[in-house]
C-alpha cells in the first residue's frame, strides 16, 4: 500500500510530465487549476496517468472534487 | 420443388475514388465568439485549438452545402452521377425530419431513382456512412455510393454557453465509394455504448422545446430552443483513452502498423483530444495529422472528409497514401477504418 509521501511523489512526475510543472512545486496544498494551473483536460490525463500508476479507480464524478494535490492524493491512498 | 433465388454479386473491393467538401463563407473568428462568452483568444486556442471557424448563411442549407462538396467528390472520381447507386447523408443538424434530405441532394444531383436516405450517427457519421457504402458496394447492391457528411451546427449552438460556443462549425464533405482491383477499405470497426447517452445530446426534445412553458417546463421557464451540450471531461478521456484503443484494433484489422500510414484523419472535435490520441497511440511523429479544427472547428460528420480533402489539397498527404480515420461523438458512437486516399 502507497504511504502518503510515495503518493505524492509520483503524482508530482506526472504533473510535471503533462503539465511541465517543477516537481517541486507540486504540494499538498497547491490548487490544480489556480495555483498549477492545471486545466479541466490536463486533469483528466492526470487522473488517467495516476489511475495506472496507482491501480486506483478515479471516477469521473469525483474528478470535481479533486481541488487540490492533497484532495487526490488521500483519494488515492484511500482507494488503492 | 423450390425455386432458387438468383444470387448477387458485388465487387471484391471498394475504395474512395474522389472526395470533396464545402466551406461557408462566412469565417467566425473567436473576436467574434467573445461577443457571447465570457473568455479570451488565448483560452479558447489552449482549450481546443480553434482559431476560427465557418458558419453558414442563410443560403447555405444542409443541402446546398451538401450538393457544392458532393459535385467535387464526384468530379474527382470521373464517374457520371448517374452510376450513382445509393445516397447516404450522415448528419444530426439537418432540422426537418421528413423527408429525408438525402432525397433532394441524390435528385439535385442527377442520381436517376439511387437509393437516397439519412443516417443519424453524429461525429461518427461518416464513419458509419463509408461503412454501409462498402457493404453495398462489396454486396451488389450498388456500384457506387456517395457519402455525406453534413452539418449546420450553428443553428444547434447555445451561444451563451462558455463551454460549447466557441466549438462548432458548419460544412459538408464527400466522398464516392465505388469498387476496387485491391483492398482500399480496411475493416470498419464501429460500435455504440448507449449507456453514456447523456454525455453528448441535445439540451431537450423538440416537443417539449415547443410545449407551453407551464405544461413541460414549469410555469414562467424561458421556452429555449435545443442545442448541443456535452461533459467535457468525460467525452475527453472516453475519446482519448477509449478511442485510441478503436484505432489500433482499425489498424490490427486492416494489417498495417502505424509506421505505414500516410496520414492520420481524426474526427477534428477538439486538438487536445488530436494531441492527447496520438500520445496514447504512440503514432510516429512523421505521419502527417489532420489538423483541420484550427480553421474549421468541429463539423461533427462533416469533419472527417473536409480534413482528408484539405491535407491532399494542401499536399500533407497524397493519393495512394493510407490514412487511419476515426470518428466518435454522441451516442456514443464510433468508427475506425484504414482506407487508401484517393
Amino acid at each position: 500500500m502507497a504511504t502518503q509521501t510515495e503518493v505524492l511523489e509520483g503524482l508530482a512526475e506526472i504533473v510535471n510530465e503533462i503539465a511541465g510543472i517543477p516537481v517541486e512545486d507540486v504540494a499538498l496544498d497547491k490548487s490544480f487549476t489556480d495555483d498549477l494551473d492545471v486545466d479541466s483536460l490536463s486533469m483528466v490525463e492526470v487522473v488517467v496517468a495516476a489511475e495506472e500508476r496507482f491501480g486506483a479507480k478515479i471516477p469521473d464524478d469525483e474528478v470535481k472534487n479533486l481541488k487540490t494535490v492533497g484532495d487526490a492524493v488521500n483519494f488515492i491512498v484511500a482507494n488503492v | 420443388m423450390s425455386a432458387t433465388i438468383k444470387p448477387v454479386t458485388g465487387a471484391q473491393f471498394s475504395r474512395i475514388h474522389g472526395v470533396g467538401g464545402y466551406r461557408p463563407t462566412r469565417v467566425i473568428p473567436n473576436a467574434e465568439v467573445l461577443n457571447w462568452i465570457d473568455s479570451s483568444d488565448e483560452w479558447i486556442r489552449s482549450r481546443s485549438g480553434i482559431a476560427e471557424r465557418r458558419w453558414a448563411g442563410p443560403e447555405e442549407t444542409v443541402a446546398e452545402m451538401s450538393v457544392q462538396a458532393a459535385a467535387k467528390a464526384i468530379a474527382m472520381s470521373g464517374i457520371d452521377p448517374a452510376q450513382i447507386g445509393g445516397v447516404i447523408v450522415a448528419t444530426v443538424s439537418h432540422l426537418k425530419q421528413t423527408p429525408a434530405i438525402a432525397t433532394e441532394i441524390a435528385q439535385r444531383l442527377g442520381c436517376g431513382t439511387a437509393p437516397a436516405f439519412d443516417i443519424s450517427a453524429a461525429c461518427a457519421g461518416f464513419g458509419y456512412g463509408l461503412s454501409l457504402a462498402d457493404g453495398m458496394v462489396r454486396g451488389g447492391s450498388a456500384e457506387y455510393v456517395l457519402v455525406i457528411g453534413v452539418e449546420r451546427l450553428s443553428d444547434l449552438t447555445d451561444k451563451s454557453d462558455r463551454s460549447t460556443a466557441f466549438i462548432f462549425g458548419d460544412g459538408a464533405g464527400a466522398a464516392i465509394v465505388g469498387p476496387s482491383d485491391t483492398p482500399g477499405i480496411g475493416k470498419v470497426i464501429w460500435g455504440a455504448d448507449g449507456s453514456q447517452a447523456d454525455v453528448i445530446s441535445q439540451t431537450r426534445a423538440w416537443d417539449t422545446a415547443f410545449a407551453k412553458p407551464d405544461a413541460v417546463n414549469g410555469a414562467g421557464e424561458e421556452i429555449k430552443w435545443p442545442a448541443l451540450r456535452m461533459e467535457g471531461q468525460t467525452v475527453f478521456r472516453w475519446a482519448v483513452y477509449d478511442m485510441a484503443k478503436v484505432a489500433q484494433q482499425a489498424l490490427d484489422a486492416a494489417g498495417i502498423t502505424a509506421d505505414q500510414l500516410g496520414a492520420f484523419i481524426p474526427h477534428q472535435a477538439n486538438m487536445r483530444i488530436i494531441d492527447a490520441m496520438i500520445k496514447t497511440l504512440k503514432l510516429p511523429a512523421e505521419i502527417p495529422v489532420a489538423r483541420d479544427i484550427v480553421e474549421t472547428g468541429n463539423t461533427s460528420a462533416a469533419s472527417i472528409p473536409l480534413a482528408m480533402e484539405r491535407m491532399l489539397e494542401r499536399g500533407q498527404a497524397k493519393s495512394g497514401d493510407l490514412a487511419l480515420i476515426i470518428g466518435f461523438g454522441a451516442g456514443l458512437v464510433y468508427a475506425a477504418a484504414v482506407v487508401t486516399l484517393p
